[in-house]
């Protein structure tokens, strides 16, 4: 069963160019750096890591608005709820949707980004091993954001404020972790807190909107 | 197949009914009836185990299927596929191609959700109650955007799923042939 929500979620994430609009986002932010600081590769590259973490964060705000609130506005979460399904299970399948569709993208357009920002080639192992650790974390903190705005006016507005405070942990830990092992660790250990948490916020928060 | 005993339902803060009792056996139906906003939702609902009763408790045994005003398919599916999500949840996948057949939608199994009309939708909806066939079916105004021909085959798919056994509640304004239904009015 876990098998087909997963399924379903993920072929919605491509529709109307859900899974294409964070990445196409994400490269555009990194791009905008380097009009910006100017074409000096040094500093681009001193700043490289933290700006393409400060922009993945970024963009992983864009896919929340359609994670929760379509299934609760379309009765999907009514009608899974009859058949017996758990929340928190719901809430576990999108969320391996929701990353299979936003982390390996990520992970490729992050491979253009480090170019893009004259990233020293031998950092660029280290960029992209800490996004592995760091978005499963990053999808997470979008679905719990989208559960708990799901049915608000304004959402997307909400959904900025509640997720990016949330989301500093991540692009401190993140590009400390291109530096230093310690940082990889508590990146790590940051991206599970976000795992075992996000499906029971998410859960919560769906079982309030459904009601 | 499905009881309540005493129930008593509150929306935001509002208390909408209180102590209804009643109880549905198998090949039995319940016609709820009352005016916008009395709570008809609510009741389906709360025998849906979507909602908690505030006093009195639901009692009954078997899966329920559930038809609310809304219809949970994906818009840009193909309606076969739309469909097949849920009777797979079912485990009545191979079922499916039966049961459009018996809501009249063989020929749109091809044409996606987003282009089928209100009435069509309505009827897609049932789909899954007739392909899994749980016993108990909760209608919430089943026959709202169906055409006259429509709303006699609804109550035709009614009357079998009682002649199998099943129990059926139903919430509408509009008339259904319900034979030997009982009814509440909140």
């Amino acid at each position: 069963m876990i098998a087909a929500l997963i399924a379903r979620d993920l072929r919605r994430a491509w529709v109307g160019g859900g899974a294409v609009l964070p990445i196409a986002f994400f490269l555009l932010v990194t791009i905008l750096f380097p009009f910006g600081v100017g074409p000096d590769a040094a500093l681009l590259g001193r700043v490289a890591s933290g700006v393409i973490w400060a922009a993945a964060l970024l963009a992983a705000l864009l896919p929340v608005e359609r994670l929760v609130a379509p299934d609760l506005e379309a009765g999907v979460l009514d009608q899974l709820a009859v058949r017996g399904v758990p929340l928190v299970l719901i809430a576990a399948a999108k969320l391996v949707a929701h990353w299979l569709s936003f982390g390996p993208p990520l992970m490729l357009a992050a491979l253009i980004a480090s170019a893009l920002l004259a990233l020293p080639g031998d950092r660029l192992a280290a960029v992209e091993l800490a996004l592995a650790v760091g978005t499963p974390g990053m999808a997470a903190l979008g679905l719990a954001t989208g559960a708990l705005v799901a049915g608000l006016r304004g959402a997307g507005a909400v959904a900025g404020l509640v997720m990016l405070p949330f989301g500093v942990p991540l692009v401190i830990f993140g590009a400390g972790a291109v530096e230093s092992a310690q940082g990889l660790k508590l990146l790590g250990a940051t991206t599970l807190v976000l795992l075992v948490g996000a499906p029971l916020v998410a859960a919560g928060a769906m079982k309030i909107a459904r009601e | 197949m499905i009881a309540f005993e005493g129930v008593a339902c509150e929306r935001g803060g509002r208390r909408l009914f209180s102590g209804v009792s009643f109880s549905v056996a198998a090949g039995g139906a319940l016609l709820v009836r009352g005016p916008n906003g009395a709570g008809k939702s609510s009741l389906l609902r709360l025998a849906a185990g979507l909602l908690a009763p505030v006093e009195g408790r639901v009692v009954g045994e078997g899966a329920r299927g559930w038809l609310g005003e809304l219809h949970a398919l994906d818009p840009e599916l193909p309606l076969g596929r739309a469909l097949g999500f849920w009777t797979g949840l079912d485990g009545a996948g191979t079922r499916l191609a039966a049961a459009l057949g018996r809501a009249g939608l063989a020929a749109l199994a091809e044409v996606p959700v987003r282009l089928l009309s209100t009435g069509q939708r309505r009827r897609a909806a049932l789909v899954p109650l007739l392909a899994a066939a749980p016993p108990v079916w909760l209608l919430d105004e089943p026959a709202s955007g169906l055409d006259v021909d429509a709303v006699a085959l609804l109550g035709r798919l009614i009357a079998e799923h009682r002649a199998a056994g099943g129990a059926v509640l139903v919430a509408t304004h509009q008339p259904i042939d319900l034979p030997g239904a009982e009814e509440l009015a909140l």
